[in-house]
Order: C-alpha cells, then structure tokens, then sequence
C-alpha cells in the first residue's frame, strides 16, 4: 500500500475501533433510523403515495447522516487531537478521507436495517433506491465531513452544522427521489454521481485549510 | 532552528504576544517561564505551526514531522490502548520498524506493562507519560514542550529529565513554571511577562 493510502487506512481504521469499543455513534443512528420509519409510518394516512413514502425515507436518511456527522470528530474535539493528527507528516486530506470513510461505513450500517424496515414498514424498494442510497452516502459523507470539522472547531457547533449541512443534502434529496420514483431513474442518478465528484474533490482540496488556522 | 521577528498573537481584543524576537539556534535549549496567560503556550503552538501569528513573523527550520509537540492534552484517544495509541502516530510518522520503536520508548518511560490497556483507565501521570511516548517516539529534531513534568511522579520525572539531558542533544523550547528541574540543561531562559 503506498503511503498516502496507507495513512488513509490507519486513520479509518482507527475510527472503526474507536466506535466498535465506545459504541457511541451507531447505536444511535440504528435507534433514530428505525424510530423515524416507526413514526411516519403511523403518521402518514393508509392511502398515501409511494412518492409521499420515499421522501419520507430520504428526510430519515439525511437526518440520520446528521446525527453520524455531529459525533464525527467528538473524540478529536473533546481531547484536542486534531492538533495530534494535523502535526503529523502525512497529507493532511488523509484525515479527511480516512474520517470520511468511517462516517460512511456508519452510514451503510445504518442503512443496511433502515431500507429492510421501510419495506416492511411501507413497500417494497427496488435497485434504483439502493443505487441511489449508495450514490447519496458517497456525498453526504463527503461534504458532510468537511462541515463537522469546520463546526467541531466552533463554540456553536451543535447549531452551526445543521446550519451548513442541511441546505447542502437538499440536492441529495432531490436526486435521491427523483431516482426512486422517475421512470426512468439514469439520469438523477448520474446527477447523484456528479454531486459526489464535485463535492468529493472540493472536501478533499479544502480540508487543509480547514484544520489549520 | 527557530526565527521570530516582531511576533504578535491577539485573540480578539487581547494580546497574548507582543513584539516578540526570538533566535533559537540548532541545539540551543531555552526555558519559557511566565505567569498563567504570558502566553507560553500560544508561543509553543506558533512554533509548531498550530496557530498563526497576528503580526510579526516567524521561521523553523525544521519540517512538520520532525517536530515533537507536548501539549496540555496528551493527544491520545481514550478508547486505543497505549501501544495502538502509538502505532497510530508510527505509522503516520511513517516509523521504520514502528512495533520496536513504540516498544522501545514505551519501555523508556515505564509504560511497557501496561501497553495493552487503554488510555482512558490511565492516571494523569501515566496519560503525560504516553504523551511523552508519542512525543519522542518519532525521535524528533525539536521539541516543543508545555509544562513536560505535570502530572509526573518522582521516577517519570527522572526519566524525562534523563531523556532531555542524556539522550541526545536536541534543540528545544520548553515552556514550565518549574525552571530550576531543567536549569543545569538550558542553554537560555526566555521570561514571558
């Protein structure tokens, strides 16, 4: 593995450690998901739309991306350990890329139960959702990062990231829906696709400056 | 080694630094003592390139990963052990036979029997000696220390000082309320008002 890489892969692999012994992030996206579908699974009348179902699907899933974002960087923030990892040699975009790995490893996990529920909850999903999902995960946790290390560095930051991820996952949103529901899903896909590369390199190229003063 | 001119650090309305010159030469050893908010630390961070300078400016000549920074925090994360802790860092150090290296300096500082428990059941001391570790586990060219002896027992104490005054001839600037346990090493004192 060469070098870049491999500081990736320590750095993800910590904080997969870190969450299987602390246990602090997953369990409660897992709850939240779930607890989501419970509810608008009683709030939503018996004849409602497919299409009312998986815009409700996608608002659980960015909410529960944002409860994953706002843990991301706890252990970093509360031991004053970013400064530990920006003093290192490595690229400084590693920490972006290894944490954004990691947020969304949770991500996945999280969706691996909450897609299973809303099909049982409302109705059957096909390929173009779990395309879709997949697709989204890439961006949210991508730009998603990025945010939670600007608002770990602020004294307002339990405001500040809903602040600055929310408006940013409304492209998600809609690529997201319009993949599940259009007829034909390729090209809300493809733009799905287009938000992960452009965020994607923004994150990476912008990290530095982020961690640094 | 380190170059300031004029350097000035405010945070807000308050000056934390101001005016400041320093020259550390390659191996000088310079005590930085001053009472609580002279701005030891703030010094400390700028030389490390955590912090930029207000006004002024400032020069190291050494490269990010051949410096060793101690902080007030011991920049470890609870839930690793002592040795993952130190493995992590090895390998962003990229450390050559990383596994003797983090063996090698836990064993220096007396944390050898309990590499394999985690850094959140440690005691103060036993949390600034794995700092300590991580410190000079990539045998840096300069050191940066802040307050290097909090938290130390009598033996941690004696092995840091053994580390500092024995092993090797390293430029450092150490910041501390207790110059006089590194008096006989310091090549200079800087007094912060």
């Amino acid at each position: 593995m060469t070098g870049y890489a491999a500081d990736v892969a320590a750095l993800a692999r910590k904080d997969l450690l870190l969450e299987l012994r602390s246990r602090d992030t997953l369990p409660a996206m897992l709850l939240f998901v779930v607890s989501a579908l419970v509810v608008f699974h009683f709030a939503l009348p018996a004849d409602s739309s497919t299409h009312a179902e998986t815009g409700l699907l996608w608002i659980a899933i960015v909410f529960t991306a944002l409860l994953g974002l706002t843990r991301a960087f706890a252990a970093e923030r509360e031991q004053g350990l970013l400064d530990g990892l920006v003093l290192a040699p490595c690229d400084r975009s590693a920490i972006w890329l290894g944490k954004t790995i990691g947020v969304t490893a949770f991500l996945v996990l999280a969706e691996l139960v909450a897609l299973p529920a809303f099909a049982l909850f409302f109705h059957a999903i096909g390929w173009e959702l779990v395309a879709a999902v997949a697709l989204a995960d890439v961006g949210i946790a991508a730009i998603g990062t990025l945010l939670a290390a600007m608002a770990a560095a602020s004294r307002a930051r339990e405001l500040l990231l809903p602040l600055l991820f929310l408006p940013l996952a409304i492209p998600v949103v809609i690529g997201g829906v319009g993949a599940s529901v259009a007829t034909n899903p390729a090209s809300f896909l493809g733009f799905l696709g287009l938000y992960d590369a452009v965020f994607a390199i923004l994150s990476w190229a912008s990290f530095e400056y982020v961690v640094t003063e | 080694m380190i170059t300031a001119r004029n350097l000035s650090k405010r945070f807000g309305d308050k000056r934390v630094l101001e005016d400041l010159d320093l020259e550390v030469p390659r191996g000088g050893f310079v005590l930085v003592t001053g009472p609580n908010g002279s701005g030891k630390t703030t010094l400390l961070r700028l030389c490390a390139g955590l912090a930029a300078p207000t006004s002024g400016e400032i020069q190291v000549d050494a490269f990010r990963g051949a410096i060793g920074f101690l902080a007030h925090e011991p920049l470890v994360y609870g839930e690793l052990t002592a040795l993952e802790n130190l493995d992590l860092y090895g390998r962003l150090y990229r450390i050559p036979e990383r596994r003797e290296r983090c063996g090698a300096v836990l064993e220096r500082f007396g944390l050898w029997r309990e590499r394999n428990e985690r850094a959140a059941s440690f005691s103060r001391g036993m949390l600034q000696r794995l700092a300590l570790c991580r410190t000079f586990l990539h045998e840096p060219d300069l050191l940066l220390l802040d307050e290097p002896f909090d938290g130390l027992d009598a033996e941690g104490a004696k092995l840091l000082y053994l580390e500092l005054a024995v092993r090797g001839r390293r430029t450092a600037l150490v910041a501390t309320h207790n110059p006089e346990s590194l008096a006989t090493r310091a090549s200079a004192r800087l007094a912060l008002a």
